[in-house]
């Protein structure tokens, strides 16, 4: 008796939960909260009830049913295996082999169209439209002279007429001269202590986008790798293997800060081939023939 | 009707045996029920979203009712998000239950997973229902990162940031495959509709016809059960399908949609209109993924800074714990019904009655490490967020979560033992002491023995 009483309750009070869901829909509209309340309710009181009617209502007393084993008696399974018999087709050894053989070919010949999915990498992973002579220019396309960034911060910055460019992004931190101790042959990358570094970190690709000014380090939030801005943006913490690479500057006559070339070393998260890279080595940084379509090996 | 029908099909005889097939009664074989249900709030819902959802990665400029982001671009995938959010009726609650259910769906999966383990259950003859629960694992695990990344916000472009550098991190084919697969170099416009066609095509089939096979393989193999009185290796002792179970299965049904629905509601979740859309250059600090991808972004957190180059070839840093680690895991998990087997020199005998966990110390121990590792990498996943709550370095969280991701498990895996054992011991002797014997003066002056009182 109790059990039905509660059922109707649970009942009742679903109901009354999807008028108030329909009420909610049609006249207050857009009310996440109210409508997953009700919603909630109503399929709630339903399922209290259906339990409760399973647990209290029905006296199914508790049976035992007999198992048997998986495997089939032997008798079955002999004559299944006759049925099957590979003498009918396995006589044929040639047909059945050059049967295999031309299913493997027509399997690869319906593969070929997964590689129109996308382009061979080629030298896309070794470039970034950074080239000798382009200017440095802000999120606004505006070029940037030494004087326009003060010191000890960072500007996030790209190749003029790429703004936005996801490879090219680019960080140009100004620091007091003095403490720089790049590496050897870059001793001209960095005019009036601007050194402009990848954006993109070397472990996992996410942008770097944290300055810490105490100790010039970068940091990147993502996995929390840590770059000293004052040697070459070397890894101090955190899982990234690689410096990020460094982009070569000058001062055009102009007054603007140019590039010299693009960066030295492939930008991002290494591959197996990060370290081919040909004629793009050391400090004579120049843009590279884009090559597209080839192997992305030495070339 | 079941006239009609039986004309036609004769479905008179396997209805009857089908309604009164014997169903064992134990919470813990609701687990898995739960996470059918949860995938049925999914496809539902799942459903409800498609039809507002657009799969395009142009950039348009928005001009919803989200103020902050007026005039901002964005991505027309981003937008139908933002719209479907603010816009259409009921569409927050929508996308709300959605991603709750994603996320419970897969938690039900692996705590039903546990369960299959520490009663192992993956034995023979059900090593095979245990082989198709992997791959539904893994199906489940590839819905939520392709359906993560949908709306196309600045948290879920940056897990797709890292998804293509672990791809890109494999040796030889590394960046073949993450060209292939994201259509070129990050980021991609491609990739959008990419992720959307294995969402809510691809992989819904396959899981949806692994779920039924999985079914299918239960029934004809029937349940295990716990040891109990009248419970033997050739029997099924419990109540019939119908109508206790099917009222009881329908009942859970309608009863984690509820539970779905008032997360859904009153619990906000992926609010994209904070994280703002994707942009190549921008990053959210601190980024978290969703709590089952959570140990391999730990991973990827704890991993030395280690790149050998060797002949030219290079390992990347986020191999090992991107592609090696849980390239191992899954191995070793989908492979450990055979494993034990020949561990425990398992003939071919069946087994229809469950382990207790303290039944066999070394597969509990084991599980339990496993489960620890897991843990570790998932809060070494949060140790920016750890570090600032607690306000230590983060480098010395990390440095700390290094060691722990080692010791805890192995600590774990002796105690797990220990208790096993102990709680085994204690079963020789009720109530965890010897209860003695009672002995009585005879007349002659000698002992006999009394039977206890009870
Ligand atoms: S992506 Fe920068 S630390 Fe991982």
């Amino acid at each position: 008796m109790r059990g039905e009483r509660a059922v109707t309750a649970a009942l009742i009070a679903s109901v009354l939960a999807s008028i108030g869901l329909l009420v909610v829909y049609v006249f207050v509209g857009g009310n996440a909260q109210a409508e997953g309340l009700l919603l909630g309710l109503a399929l709630g009181g339903m399922g209290v009830a259906i339990v409760i009617w399973a647990v209290a209502l029905i006296d199914a007393p508790v049976e035992t049913e007999a198992r048997h084993p998986m495997p089939s008696p032997g008798e079955t399974r002999r004559s299944a295996r006759d049925a099957l018999d590979a003498d009918r087709i396995g006589r044929r050894t040639f047909l059945v082999r050059l049967l295999a053989g031309a299913a493997g070919f027509l399997g690869a010949a319906l593969l070929l169209p997964a590689f129109s999915l996308g382009p061979a990498p080629g030298n896309a992973l070794f470039q970034t439209p950074w080239r000798r002579g382009v200017r440095v220019v802000d999120e606004t396309g505006k070029p940037i002279r030494p004087g326009d960034v003060a010191v000890d911060t960072v500007r996030t910055v790209f190749p003029a007429g790429h703004v936005g460019s996801a490879d090219g992004q680019t960080l140009l931190i100004r620091v007091p001269p003095e403490l720089l101790t790049l590496p050897d042959g870059r001793g001209g990358w960095a005019p009036s202590g601007c050194v402009a570094y990848s954006k993109i970190c070397t472990h996992a690709g996410c942008p770097v986008g944290l300055y810490r000014a105490r100790d010039h380090s970068l940091l990147c939030p993502c996995h929390q790798s840590t770059f000293d801005v004052l040697r070459g943006a070397v890894p101090t913490f955190g899982p990234a293997a690689r410096p990020l690479p460094q982009l070569p500057m000058e001062v055009a006559p102009d007054g603007y800060l140019v590039a010299t070339g693009d960066f030295p070393e492939p930008v991002g998260p290494s591959f197996w081939n990060v370290t081919h890279r040909e004629g793009k080595a050391g400090s004579t940084p120049s843009a590279l023939p884009s090559v597209r379509g080839g192997e992305p090996g030495p070339s | 009707m079941l006239g009609w029908i039986d004309d036609r099909l004769g479905a008179a005889s396997w209805a009857r045996t089908g309604l009164r097939k014997i169903f064992p009664d134990h919470w813990s074989f609701l687990l898995g029920e739960v996470a059918l249900f949860c995938l049925v709030v999914l496809v539902l819902t799942g459903v409800f979203l498609t039809l507002f959802y657009v799969p395009d990665a142009t950039a348009i400029t928005y001009n919803g009712s989200f103020a902050p982001l007026q005039g901002q671009q964005v991505s027309a995938a981003f937008d139908s998000v933002m719209r479907l959010s603010f816009e259409v009726k009921a569409g927050l609650v929508m996308r709300q239950i959605h991603h709750w259910a994603a996320l419970v769906f897969v938690a039900a999966i692996v705590v039903h997973l546990l369960r299959i383990f520490f009663t192992g259950a993956f034995r023979r003859p059900r090593e095979i229902n245990w082989l198709i629960g992997i791959g539904l694992l893994l199906l489940a695990l590839a819905m939520g990162l392709t359906g993560y990344s949908l709306p196309d916000d600045l948290l879920s472009g940056t897990g797709l940031r890292i998804v293509y550098s672990v791809v890109l991190s494999i040796p030889f084919i590394g960046p073949y495959l993450a060209f292939l697969v994201f259509g070129g170099e990050f980021p991609t416009a491609q990739i959008i509709s990419r992720l959307f066609v294995f969402h809510v095509m691809l992989l819904p089939a396959l899981l949806l016809g692994g779920v039924g096979i999985h079914l299918a393989v239960l029934w004809i193999q029937k349940h295990s059960q716990y040891p109990g009185p009248g419970r033997t290796e050739h029997n099924v002792v419990g109540k019939p399908f119908w109508p206790s179970q099917v009222l009881k299965s329908t009942g859970l049904m309608i009863l984690t949609a509820a539970v779905l629905s008032l997360m859904g509601g009153l619990i906000q979740i992926n609010p994209v209109w904070t994280y703002g859309p994707f942009i190549p250059t921008t990053v959210s600090a601190p980024a978290q993924p969703d709590w089952y991808v959570g140990w391999l972004d730990g991973a990827l957190r704890l991993f030395p800074p280690i790149e050998v180059t060797l002949l030219g070839i290079t390992i990347p840093s986020p191999f090992i714990p991107g592609v090696l680690l849980p390239g191992i895991a899954f191995t070793v998990m989908t492979l450990w019904p055979f494993i034990e087997a020949r561990l425990m020199h398992e003939g071919t005998r069946e087994h229809n009655l469950l382990d207790r966990p303290r039944d066999n110390p070394l597969r509990t121990g084991i599980g339990v490490a496993a489960l620890l590792v897991f843990v570790m990498l998932t809060l070494a996943a949060g140790n920016d967020v750890v570090a600032l709550v607690f306000n230590v370095p983060v480098e010395t969280m990390t440095n700390m979560m290094r060691i722990a991701v080692f010791v805890v498990p192995a600590v774990g895996f002796g105690v797990a033992w220990r208790i096993c054992e102990e709680l085994r011991r204690g079963e020789l002797h009720p109530l965890g002491r010897d209860p003695g014997v009672m002995l009585r003066r005879t007349p002659e002056g000698g002992f006999e023995e009394v039977e206890p009182p009870d």
